[in-house]
């Protein structure tokens, strides 16, 4: 049976992990490719890289990491962050990328799902959403979750993929960081909404959240950061609880 | 040993290499007709769109190449349903290795299509090394090759599907050993080892 997967999310600032991480067992947290490999022996099921650099000369140094990641690591992976272009995604995916995140580019320019999707196929194209509850509404948020726009969740991740997303990534900025849990109710209705796979993001505080996302919000995939950076939750240990638990997973 | 890669258009090639790196077998990747006959074996990726990839094929002449290929093959993803006689992807004829025809996944349910992510394998020919049974490997595909006489490894996603395949020396695999952790690592071991 195809599995739920456990994704751990690495932000990257000019080539190196930015949140502090606290790890035993690793000789330098700070470098991407190796705090991955260790994610991918510890069982995770794909990674995401997220640049967040500011400026085009720390990207520059991204689009290499890419290459050394795709060296070093035997599990998929995604790459996002400031991509707007077809131009853009051609050398992540021809440096061993599986697929790209787009967040406020395709916000601004919708259009971009569509031609990155015919360019690179469906499969690789993740539409990235952040949203924060407004007035009883889900509303999109860009620039990492910091400006309001006028789209509504549900019918952005639907347009999403009517125009030819992948995949839904998913991250409620009202629960991101707060680690009191996924936001369950809008993912349950994103699963029910869409046809092609979410990914829920924002909130996990422990092995139970998970349970959540997938039983409750039934989630496809469910992406963390912080509690596996600083070892609150290890993977060998979620997985085998999500196993006791009767989810289908990948020891 | 020589070992080449198929050079064509397909999207994987990059990570096909990188796996035989970190396995620590040399290889070249190339799309001369001459290098790829005179190989021992002969991997044939592939990510991407059966209609264009086959005229891509078709174009650099290398259908023909591949078919009368007498070394050990191996197709992946992509490079397995082109291995097939002909596929649902926008009505495409393709190599006619395997006698079979490439289906479209129906989504049905929770079952969305495309089918991605960790899923498990059943072996049931030996090419593949045993400790493989039942272990999970990463596929992303929406299109899949119904369980034959040719079928080496079974997946279940919608209905039951050819995960792996053998006939003669050709060797295919659906997902994507190059993204399929220590599993995916023995399935490329058990090819070399041919």
């Amino acid at each position: 049976m195809l599995t739920k997967r456990i994704i751990p999310c690495l932000d990257i600032k000019d080539g190196r992990t930015v949140k502090g991480v606290n790890f035993v067992n690793i000789r330098d947290a700070g470098d991407p490719v190796e705090l991955g490999a260790t994610y991918a022996r510890q069982g995770a099921d794909e990674l995401v890289f997220l640049d967040i650099s500011a400026t085009n000369e720390e990207r520059k140094t991204f689009a290499s990491l890419v290459k050394d990641i795709a060296r070093h690591i035997n599990i998929p992976f995604t790459v996002g962050g400031g991509i707007s272009s077809v131009a853009d995604v051609a050398p992540l995916l021809e440096a061993g990328a599986d697929k790209v995140s787009i967040n406020s580019a395709a916000v601004r320019n919708p259009q971009l799902i569509d031609e990155l999707s015919r360019a690179f196929g469906a499969q690789c194209i993740v539409l990235a959403i952040d949203a924060r509850k407004i007035d009883n509404q889900w509303t999109v948020h860009t620039h990492g979750g910091k400006k309001p726009t006028d789209k509504k969740l549900f019918s952005w991740a639907k347009e999403g993929q009517e125009r030819g997303a992948g995949e839904i990534l998913f991250t409620s900025m009202d629960h991101d960081g707060t680690k009191h849990g996924f936001a369950i109710d809008p993912l349950s209705k994103l699963n029910a909404l869409l046809q092609i796979p979410v990914i829920a993001s924002g909130g996990a505080g422990n092995k139970e959240h998970f349970i959540d996302a997938f039983v409750l919000g039934k989630a496809d995939a469910a992406l963390a950061a912080s509690i596996f950076h600083f070892g609150e939750v290890k993977i060998p240990e979620l997985k085998s609880f999500l196993d006791e638990k009767n989810i289908v997973i990948r020891p | 040993m020589k070992l080449v890669i198929i050079k064509y258009n397909a999207g994987n090639i990059q990570s096909v290499s990188f796996a035989l790196e970190r396995l620590g077998v040399d290889f070249a990747i190339t799309d001369n007709a001459e290098e790829i006959r005179k190989a021992d074996k002969v991997i044939f990726p592939g990510v991407g769109e059966a209609s264009t990839t086959m005229h891509y094929l078709r174009d650099h002449k290398l259908d023909q190449v591949i078919t009368a290929l007498k070394q050990p093959v191996l197709g992946i993803c992509l490079g397995m349903q082109l291995m097939c006689t002909f596929s649902e992807e926008n009505n495409t004829e393709c190599l006619g290795i395997f006698g079979e025809t490439v289906k479209r996944f129906i989504p049905q349910g929770d079952l969305k299509v495309p089918h991605m992510g960790w899923n498990n394998l059943t072996l049931s020919d030996s090419w593949i090394d045993r400790s493989v049974d039942h272990q999970y490997a990463y596929f992303v595909h929406s299109f899949y090759v119904p369980v034959n006489a040719h079928t080496s490894a079974t997946t279940e996603y919608i209905a039951p599907f050819s995960a792996a395949m053998h006939k003669d020396n050709f060797y295919a695999v659906q997902f994507h050993p190059e993204k399929s952790a220590e599993t995916g690592e023995r399935v490329l071991k058990s090819f070399l080892a041919l």
